[in-house]
């Protein structure tokens, strides 16, 4: 293999793996903060990516301007998820949790095939198009611009935890529930937050891919699973974990399918998230 | 005190009468449907009910049931009734190793790993060209009779095949419900610490109940291969159908012996009537019904539509609804 072939499928692996780990990010940080698994997470990215679609096709407004407004839509969406239905299956089993979050991926799905039917649709000659050439690597603008926009949004979640009275609030539930509680945070305007930011990332996923993805009900799937094995590697519950994580899922993906066969490439990173959690179940950078 | 009618033999005869007053055909293959998705959701229960194992992986069983006894019928004109125990062998030995390590895992961490080990099973199946690849298999033609299991003229056989199965199923559901393994099962799912520190060792019981579950789900995967006489990675594999067989139980009782029944006529009915009244699955109804239910029998009924009448009657009996072990 030339060293051309190995840095172009190399970077072409960062790039998408950066948007998974924006993917990751919302999910790791609604089980940081409230321990529950959401299995409608990829729901979201499609949701978001229906959005940028829509309002790139009938408003021709190109999914990088309107991206902001994905943003909030999916933030909304998130935070009434939240208010409906997690509320009250905070306190169930482990199993009506699962099944509550399952369920909402299978209405959602639903919904998006009554309302815009099965069919695959794409975002056409956007202002996010062509490819640029640096010596003999080729990359696509769309996936460009989708690595950078991923990590302008991750580097503003962890600012946002990191550096602000809110996040630190957040990052307080996180830790112990009941003690962010006495300290006077109110804990269920922070889990409806979560929801909203989790939800969020996955609506700004899905816009930045929606300018190089096909569009359609069940696009989510596979990016929940990867979105799994990124969060597992990186470590329940860790934003920073799941960047990297991500950046390693999406090479393993690219270089793996490169070497052994495109078909097979899920299989390869869902075989990762096993060696994951039955050699390293903290992943990477847990907490224990 | 009335002598007491035993009730399992009275839906026992019904069932077995209920081919003389339902004739219609599709009527026929409805109920065919309704016992083959309720069996798959007892043998669910064992592992996922009783040893509270979450699985969303158990179309890898039911696949490789359908695969084994094709296969061996295909290559080497082996009797399905044999592929079916076959497919049950090699599933139940799949499971265990499968299970020897990820039953380590706990909660979500459990339920994720089954979605992945079936995921990749069904991409190696949809691109290994020897058992087919993505195109599928298709059972040679043969004379019909129960020596072949094939039946052609009337589909009521099959009806009697899975009614057979899904008692067997029940049955050692029950005896494992009864045995000291039931006891075990309930302390491993409500009181994992507790069980361990008494001396259980988990992991053997979650091997016993995924043994059992997976034998019994590939045995439904051979059925359903000489029903329809053909398959597919897509329609014997896909994570949708391990979803199925585990939403069954939910939704009629995740751990009660006949929870998964009740579960799968009212999905299998769901199923019919929307594909009748908006035509195909492609427009959507039929998830946006499924996804509705889970949430509600989630979020307000969490013992499912068994627990939810048991609370009722309980009430109406003038007591506290029970706390809701899960039984």
């Amino acid at each position: 293999m030339s060293v051309e072939i190995l840095l172009q499928t190399l970077l072409s692996g960062v790039l998408i793996g950066l948007v998974y780990a924006l993917v990751a990010v919302g999910l790791t940080l609604i089980f940081g903060v409230m321990d529950i698994v959401n299995f409608a997470h990829g729901e979201f990215l499609m949701l978001g990516m229906y959005a940028s679609f829509w309002l790139f096709a009938l408003y021709a407004l190109d999914p990088i301007f309107t991206l902001p407004f994905t943003a909030l839509l999916l933030f909304a969406v998130g935070a009434a998820v939240y208010q409906t239905v997690i509320r009250r299956i905070i306190h169930a089993s482990m199993l009506a949790q699962i099944f509550s979050t399952f369920g909402l991926m299978v209405l959602f799905r639903g919904l998006a095939q009554f309302l815009w039917k099965p069919d695959f649709r794409s975002v056409e000659n956007s202002l996010v198009s062509g490819t640029v050439t640096l010596g003999a690597l080729q990359f696509g603008l769309p996936q460009i611009v989708a690595g950078a926009g991923a990590i302008g949004a991750t580097l503003f979640i962890w600012w946002f935890l990191n550096r602000t009275r809110v996040g630190a609030a957040l990052e307080a539930t996180a830790a112990d529930r009941e003690a962010a509680q006495l300290m006077g945070i109110p804990t269920q305007r922070m889990f409806t937050l979560a929801w909203g930011i989790g939800a969020a990332c996955a609506g700004v996923a899905g816009a930045l891919l929606s300018t190089f993805y096909p569009v359609f009900p069940e696009v989510g799937a596979n990016f929940v699973l990867i979105a799994f094995v990124v969060v597992a590697l990186g470590g329940f519950g860790s934003v920073t974990g799941a960047f990297f994580a991500g950046i390693i899922v999406g090479v393993v993906e690219v270089v793996g399918g490169f070497l052994i066969g495109p078909q097979l490439k899920l299989a390869l990173v869902l075989f990762l998230y096993l060696l994951v959690v039955l050699l390293r179940p903290q992943g990477l950078l847990g907490r224990a | 005190m009335i002598k007491r009618i035993n009730p399992f033999l009275v839906v026992f005869a019904a069932a077995c009468a209920a081919p003389l007053v339902v004739t219609n055909p599709s009527h026929q293959n409805f109920l065919i449907l309704v016992m083959m998705s309720a069996q798959l959701g007892v043998a669910w229960n064992i592992l996922g009910g009783y040893a509270g194992q979450v699985s969303f992986g158990h179309a890898a069983f039911f696949g490789i049931g359908a695969y084994t006894s094709t296969l061996l019928l295909i290559q080497f004109g082996v009797s399905p009734w044999i592929g079916m125990v076959a497919g049950g062998t090699v599933a139940m030995i799949f499971a265990l190793l499968i299970g020897w390590p990820c039953f380590k895992l706990k909660g979500h961490y459990f339920a994720i790993a089954t979605i992945a080990v079936a995921e990749i099973l069904q991409v190696v199946f949809t691109n290994w060209t020897s058992v087919g690849s993505a195109v599928g298999l298709s059972l040679p033609m043969q004379q019909e009779g129960l020596k072949a299991f094939v039946f052609n003229a009337s589909k009521l056989p099959y009806y009697y095949i899975a009614l057979g199965l899904l008692i067997g199923t029940v049955l050692a559901a029950r005896t494992i419900e009864r045995s000291f393994l039931g006891h075990y099962f309930r302390a491993i799912k409500d009181e994992p610490e507790a069980a361990r520190s008494v001396g259980v060792n988990l992991t053997r019981y979650k091997l016993v109940a995924i043994s059992v579950s997976s034998f019994l789900t590939a045995a439904g995967g051979t059925l359903y291969a000489q029903k329809e006489l053909f398959i597919d990675p897509a329609s014997v594999m896909a994570t949708s159908l391990s979803v199925k067989i585990a939403l069954a139980s939910i939704l009629g009782g995740v751990g009660s012996l006949f929870g998964p029944v009740i579960g799968a006529g009212i999905l299998t009915s769901i199923e019919e009537v929307t594909r009748q009244i908006f035509g195909g699955s492609g427009r959507g109804t039929d998830l946006i019904l499924y996804g509705l239910i889970i949430l509600v029998v989630a979020v307000y009924y969490p013992n499912g539509v068994v627990g939810g009448i048991k609370a009722w009657g309980e009430r109406l009996a003038g007591r506290e609804p029970g706390s809701g072990s899960g039984r």
